[in-house]
């Protein structure tokens, strides 16, 4: 087994190789191609990724670091709140390749991909339903799997878990 | 959560609206122009659109046999042809993928099994895949080959139980008492290995979770023997018929270009006559050492996905063939401490073994920060799980990408100028898995 934690870069920063790669930050995690466009180019960056051979978007998702604020990112990449992960699958090249975009929380709000890849609406829709991210130019975003009247984001780390108070009685 | 973070949720109803009141665009759209139109195309097709009081709008589901569990359709109406329809899910969220950043790596396979129902050895295989990317550990190969067996297995389970409901829902209702007396073959090999006849909690971060029983060899090699002629028989009873045919072929139809826009991944994708299939094209486990085909369609239409499920599972059965001629020896969880809990035996005679045993169930392994994406082929298409760590024995974020869920959109397009009975037709080649959908 490798060993990862080292107390100067918990995270394993320095080892990955930042460089660049269609004109924005790439990284490589465990193996995988990541690239980190900022929202304004995400749309042309896929476009471009499209014309490269990546056919399928496989994912669209997102995380909320608000408990983990101190991750690994490759300089000139500004940690926001959100990231919006989207996954690309190129079918010729068999090869994969993720595009992760900093998305802050006073203002979040992403070009939507949904006329690039249509299959991408029902994966937004889900993200907006789960963590509260707009996605700009989307032909109907709405709630998707909770109620259309549910109040608030679940999958954001400041909504509660919930929980049901159960009272143990002694057996008579 | 301060109100000002909130994000204003009334987002309007998550329904089919009247015609009136969507803009043309948005009407294309939802009628399946998903690649780029033509503007004479466009302008063509709106000219061919009735006028809205020619329409019904009609709700099917969510209780409704034919939708597999709780899936709602809303239907616009001409007579009995569909224009529009609306998937609506959620009718089976239950939070999974919240509670899995509650659980630990060593409890997440409890409640990733539970989301494809029909196939959970596959959820397990996706997490328990992606731990193992973030640790960094090297599984000894009998796991891997276990893996692959109990995969295949629950892969020719789920196919079994698709001809089931595939029968039901066309009216065939032998073909449902076959297809699930074959399941049910499948699943007592899978009950007598993992304990469970479904939901199994076999595969784990690090390895599986006991080794096979004494005499896994004769109940596996005895299943590659029932079985084929009974897919003969399928194929007598349903392949060449008539009726059958007359019923799928032709219904549903999706071209290969349209499948990769809408996301679309499996058969759905295969029967269009694109051959992807993540086990040979991206192998994971150790697929690339056995032999077997990618079964692909022609036409994209309801019978060619019916006849790839059927294929894939003689396929399957090839590779479990394979797999019984080559099972490797030797461990079946990967022996690193920190993953591993001590043997049994260990535990009588050593106090700290019984403190690292107890440790493991309690507290969880820590898992390096970091994240990763995992993805195997589902008997539905490609389930990928996303795992994001920071250094605790939780996740701190674990998606999965269900198949299901992104196959669903194919619906409204497969099933635009059908039949209402087509529709069933086509909801069933689709085999969606409402826990998989909404998790």
């Amino acid at each position: 087994m490798t060993e990862h934690t080292n107390p100067e870069d918990p995270v394993g920063t320095a080892r990955e190789d930042v460089h660049e790669s269609h004109g924005v930050p790439a990284t490589r995690s465990l193996g995988q191609d990541v690239l980190h466009p900022p929202r304004e180019r995400l749309r042309e960056l896929v476009q471009a990724l499209g014309d490269e051979g990546f056919d399928l978007c496989v994912d669209v998702t997102a995380v909320d670091y608000l408990a983990h604020a101190a991750r690994p990112l490759p300089e000139g990449v500004t940690a926001e709140r959100f990231e919006v992960v989207v996954s690309l699958l190129d079918h010729a090249g068999k090869r994969r390749v993720r595009l992760r975009v900093q998305v802050p929380a006073d203002d979040p709000v992403v070009p939507s991909l949904t006329h690039l890849h249509p299959g991408a609406e029902a994966l937004e829709r889900e993200t907006f339903d789960m963590f509260g991210i707009h996605f700009e130019g989307h032909p109907d975003l709405t709630r998707i799997l909770m109620p259309e009247d549910w109040e608030g984001h679940p999958l954001r780390k400041d909504y509660a878990v919930g929980a049901i108070p159960v009272e143990f009685k002694a057996a008579t | 959560m301060s109100s000002d973070q909130l994000v204003d949720t009334d987002e309007g109803a998550q329904e089919i609206t009247d015609r009136s009141l969507v803009p043309a665009a948005e009407r294309l759209r939802e009628a399946g122009a998903v690649l780029r139109m033509s503007e004479a195309a466009a302008a063509e097709l709106e000219a061919r659109e009735p006028s809205e009081d020619e329409t019904m709008i009609m709700n099917m589901g969510p209780q409704h046999p034919s939708t597999h569990g709780v899936l709602r359709l809303m239907l616009e109406l001409s007579g009995e042809t569909v224009l529009r329809t609306k998937p609506v899910i959620g009718y089976l969220h239950t939070g999974m993928e919240k509670t899995g950043e509650q659980l630990t790596y060593l409890q997440g396979p409890t409640n990733v099994t539970r989301m494809d129902y029909a196939a959970p050895l596959f959820n397990e295989l996706a997490f328990s895949m992606a731990t193992e990317q973030l640790l960094g550990v090297e599984l000894p190969p009998r796991a891997t080959w276990i893996r692959m067996l109990m995969c295949e297995l629950n892969r020719a389970a789920s196919h079994l139980l698709f001809q089931a409901t595939n029968g039901m829902d066309i009216g065939a209702i032998s073909m449902m008492l076959y297809g699930w007396r074959e399941r049910e073959e499948v699943l007592r090999v899978l009950e007598k290995i993992t304990g469970l006849r479904m939901n199994h909690n076999y595969i784990r971060p690090g390895g599986v979770a006991a080794d096979l029983p004494d005499g896994w060899e004769d109940d596996v090699a005895r299943l590659i023997e029932i079985i084929p002629p009974r897919l003969d028989e399928y194929d007598d009873l349903l392949t060449g018929q008539p009726i059958w045919r007359e019923r799928l072929q032709g219904v549903g139809v999706i071209t290969t270009d349209e499948a990769i826009a809408l996301g679309a991944t499996g058969p759905i994708l295969r029967s269009t006559g694109h051959a992807w299939d993540l086990r040979r094209d991206m192998p994971y486990l150790a697929y690339d050492e056995v032999e077997f085909d990618v079964i692909v369609g022609t036409y994209g239409d309801c019978f060619d996905r019916y006849a790839i499920r059927l294929n894939e599972i003689r396929e399957s059965l090839r590779i479990i063939g394979q797999i019984l001629e080559k099972m490797p020896g030797g461990d079946y969880r990967v022996q690193d401490r920190k993953v591993t809990p001590p043997p049994r035996a260990r535990i009588d005679e050593s106090m700290e073994a019984l403190i690292h045993h107890f440790k493991i169930f309690t507290e969880g392994f820590q898992v390096p920060a970091g994240e990763t994406y995992a993805a195997v082929e589902s008997p539905r298409g490609e389930l990928g799980c996303y795992l994001v760590s920071d250094g605790t024995a939780k996740p701190y974020r674990m998606r999965v990408r269900g198949p299901s869920f992104v196959n669903l959109q194919t619906l409204p397009h497969m099933m635009r100028n059908g039949l209402i009975a087509d529709a069933v037709a086509v909801i069933s080649s689709v085999d969606p898995i409402m826990g998989e959908v909404d998790r």
